[in-house]
C-alpha cells in the first residue's frame, strides 16, 4: 500500500504537510516515537492532540508507516495552525503553588 | 491515570491515592502486541516518564485491595491495611477466561493480560519450536502474530469455520483468515482443544476434539475476558455484567465511582447498557470519572458508538458501532479490545465493497448508519465515525445501498457538515 501515487504528490506533501494524528483511536503504543530518526516524541503529540510542527520533523512518513493501527497521516496545514510553539517534549508543566 | 490526570488538573492540593498490584506501573497495555511481534521494545510502552508521574504527585501503594466499606469509606488491603478516602475510582479492569480443559495447569499454557504475561510468551518463545492458539478476537490474532514473528510454527484453532463470527462478515473473515494463512498460520476448522498433554509438568501436546493430537510446546488461551467485579459486589454495590454505573459514572454511591473495562455504561439517548474493553473509552471514562471526583458530578460520560482501530493479520481494520450479532464460538466473554455493542445489530442490511486498498461495510439501521467496518485503507473511517455517532440521517444509502458506496458515504458527509443533513434521535 503505497503512501504516494506520485512523485510529484510526494514532494509537495514534504514540503507542505504535517503529520496529523487521531487521538481517540491512539493506544499509545510507542512505536511512532520508536522508530522517528529524530527523537520527535511523536506519541506525545498524538496524547495531547497536536499535529507535529517539530522543526526536527523531516516528513519521513517513518511514524505514520509504522503505527500499527494506521492513525497518523500527512495533511498539508494552513500556516497559522493551532498548537505549541516549543518543541512537544514534556507533559506541560503545571503551577509550582499548592494549597496543603 | 486518566482520573489521576483529570483529579490532578482540576485540585492541586488533592491526595491520590494509587492502589495497582501490577508492579509494572502505567504502560499502554495495547502496545503488548507489538512488543510481541519485536515492533517495539518493553521501556517504550510506558506513555509517562517518571518526571510526569512525579508531577501528578500521587502516592502509589502497590498491592491488592480485598474490601471496600462504603457507610466507613475505607478500602482494606491485602496486607490488612485500611485506606480513607472521599471518593473513590474503581477501575480494576478485565481479566483473561482461563481455559478449561484437562492440562490447563500445565507449565507452557500461557495468556495476554498483562506485562508479565507478555514477558513469559517472550521467554517461551526463544526457545519453543511450535505452539497452539485458542481462541478468538482481537488477542488470538495479537498472539498467533507475536509467535509468528519469533518463528514459531503456529496452529490457529477455531471451533466453527470461520474468525470472530459475531462481529466480522463472511468475507472480512475470510480476508482475515487468508491473510494469516499467507504468513505461514495453520489454520484448524471446526476444532476444538479437548485436553493439553505434558511431561515433567511441560506442555508437550495438545488433544482436539475429534482426538488428533498435535505436538507443541506453548498453548495460547485468548477466549475472552471478564470484568474483575468481585471489590463491587461484594462492597453491595450494583453489578450486572460490569459494575452499574450512571451517566456521571457513579457506581451507585454518591462517592464511588467506576471507570474502564468494568464499567457498565448507560447511553443516554436509549438507556441502553453496554460493557467495552477497549482503551480510549477507558482514558474518556477515566477523565470523566476524575473530574467528578474532584468537583462535582456535572460532567456527562457520553457513551459513543464503540470504534476500535486495530490490526488484523497486519490489517489495519476499523470497527464502529453495531456491526454483527450473535455470539462467537470461540469466545466465552469480550474479548480485548473489543464492545458488546459491536454484536447487537438487529437488522441484516448490510452493504459491502471493496474500494481499492479498502474493504469497506456499513450496517444499516432504519434511518441511519449503524455500523461499520473498514479493512485496509482508513481512509473512510473517519466521515463514516461521525456520521454513525451522530447519527446523521442516512436515506439515501439505506435506500439505495447498490449505489456507488464511496460517493454516498462522502456525500452525506459533505452534506453533514455543511449543515444540509438530519440527524436521528434514538
Amino acid at each position: 500500500m503505497g503512501l504516494f501515487s506520485t512523485d510529484r504528490e510526494k514532494y509537495r506533501t514534504l514540503a507542505t504537510a504535517w503529520v496529523i494524528p487521531e487521538p481517540r483511536r491512539c493506544v499509545q503504543c510507542g512505536v511512532c516515537s520508536f522508530n522517528c530518526p529524530m527523537g520527535v516524541d511523536v506519541r506525545r503529540h498524538v496524547w495531547l492532540g497536536v499535529p507535529v510542527r517539530d522543526s526536527r520533523c523531516l516528513t519521513c512518513g517513518e511514524c505514520v508507516r509504522r503505527c500499527p493501527r494506521g492513525l497518523l497521516r500527512f495533511e498539508p496545514i494552513a500556516p497559522e495552525p493551532a498548537g505549541p510553539d516549543e518543541p512537544v517534549t514534556t507533559a506541560p508543566a503545571r503551577r509550582k503553588s499548592r494549597a496543603r | 491515570m486518566a482520573a489521576a490526570e483529570a483529579i490532578r488538573g482540576a485540585d492541586d492540593g488533592a491526595e491520590i491515592v494509587v492502589v495497582s498490584a501490577d508492579p509494572h506501573g502505567y504502560y499502554s497495555r495495547p502496545g503488548l502486541a507489538y512488543y510481541l511481534t519485536r515492533e517495539i521494545p518493553e521501556d517504550r510502552l510506558f506513555p509517562f516518564t517518571p518526571d510526569d508521574v512525579r508531577r501528578l504527585d500521587l502516592a502509589w501503594v502497590t498491592e491488592s485491595a480485598m474490601a471496600i466499606d462504603p457507610a466507613g469509606h475505607r478500602v482494606t488491603l491485602e496486607s490488612g491495611r485500611q485506606l480513607v478516602y472521599d471518593r473513590l475510582l474503581l477501575a480494576t479492569g478485565s481479566q483473561a477466561i482461563g481455559a478449561r480443559v484437562p492440562g490447563a495447569e500445565l507449565d507452557g499454557v500461557v495468556k495476554l493480560d498483562g506485562m508479565d504475561d507478555a514477558r513469559d510468551i517472550i521467554r517461551r518463545s526463544a526457545r519453543a519450536k511450535a505452539a497452539v492458539v485458542v481462541g478468538g478476537g482481537i488477542t488470538a490474532l495479537e498472539i498467533v502474530e507475536g509467535l509468528r514473528a519469533r518463528g514459531l510454527h503456529v496452529h490457529y484453532f477455531m471451533r466453527k469455520d470461520r474468525y470472530w463470527s459475531n462481529v466480522l462478515s463472511e468475507s472480512e473473515s475470510r480476508i482475515v483468515e487468508r491473510e494469516l494463512r499467507r504468513e505461514g498460520v495453520e489454520m484448524h476448522t471446526f476444532t476444538d482443544l479437548a485436553a493439553i498433554r505434558g511431561r515433567g509438568g511441560r506442555v508437550t501436546a495438545v488433544e482436539t476434539g475429534d482426538g488428533a493430537v498435535i505436538p507443541c510446546d506453548l498453548v495460547a488461551v485468548a477466549v475472552g475476558v471478564r470484568p474483575r467485579i468481585e471489590l463491587a459486589q461484594s462492597a453491595g454495590l450494583p453489578c450486572a455484567r460490569g459494575v452499574l454505573v450512571d451517566e456521571y459514572l457513579r457506581a451507585g454511591d454518591p462517592d464511588i465511582y467506576a471507570a474502564g473495562d468494568i464499567a457498565e455504561t448507560v447511553d443516554a439517548h436509549t438507556g441502553h447498557r453496554t460493557l467495552e474493553v477497549l482503551w480510549n473509552p477507558a482514558l474518556l471514562k477515566g477523565r470523566v470519572a476524575g473530574l467528578n471526583m474532584a468537583a462535582e458530578p456535572v460532567h456527562v460520560y457520553e457513551q459513543d458508538a464503540s470504534i476500535n482501530v486495530t490490526r488484523l493479520a497486519g490489517l489495519h481494520t476499523t470497527i464502529i458501532g453495531t456491526v454483527g450479532s450473535g455470539t462467537d464460538a470461540d469466545l466465552e466473554g469480550l474479548s480485548r479490545g473489543d464492545s458488546q455493542m459491536w454484536s447487537e445489530l438487529s437488522d441484516e442490511t448490510t452493504v459491502e465493497a471493496q474500494r481499492g486498498d479498502a474493504h469497506v461495510r456499513l450496517a444499516l439501521g432504519e434511518h441511519t448508519i449503524a455500523g461499520a467496518v473498514v479493512i485496509g485503507d482508513q481512509t473512510l473511517s473517519y466521515p463514516l465515525q461521525e456520521l454513525i455517532d451522530a447519527r446523521v440521517r442516512a436515506t439515501n444509502v439505506v435506500a439505495t445501498p447498490e449505489a456507488p458506496l464511496v460517493e454516498l458515504i462522502n456525500g452525506l458527509w459533505t452534506d453533514w457538515k455543511a449543515g444540509r443533513a438530519q440527524v436521528c434521535r434514538a
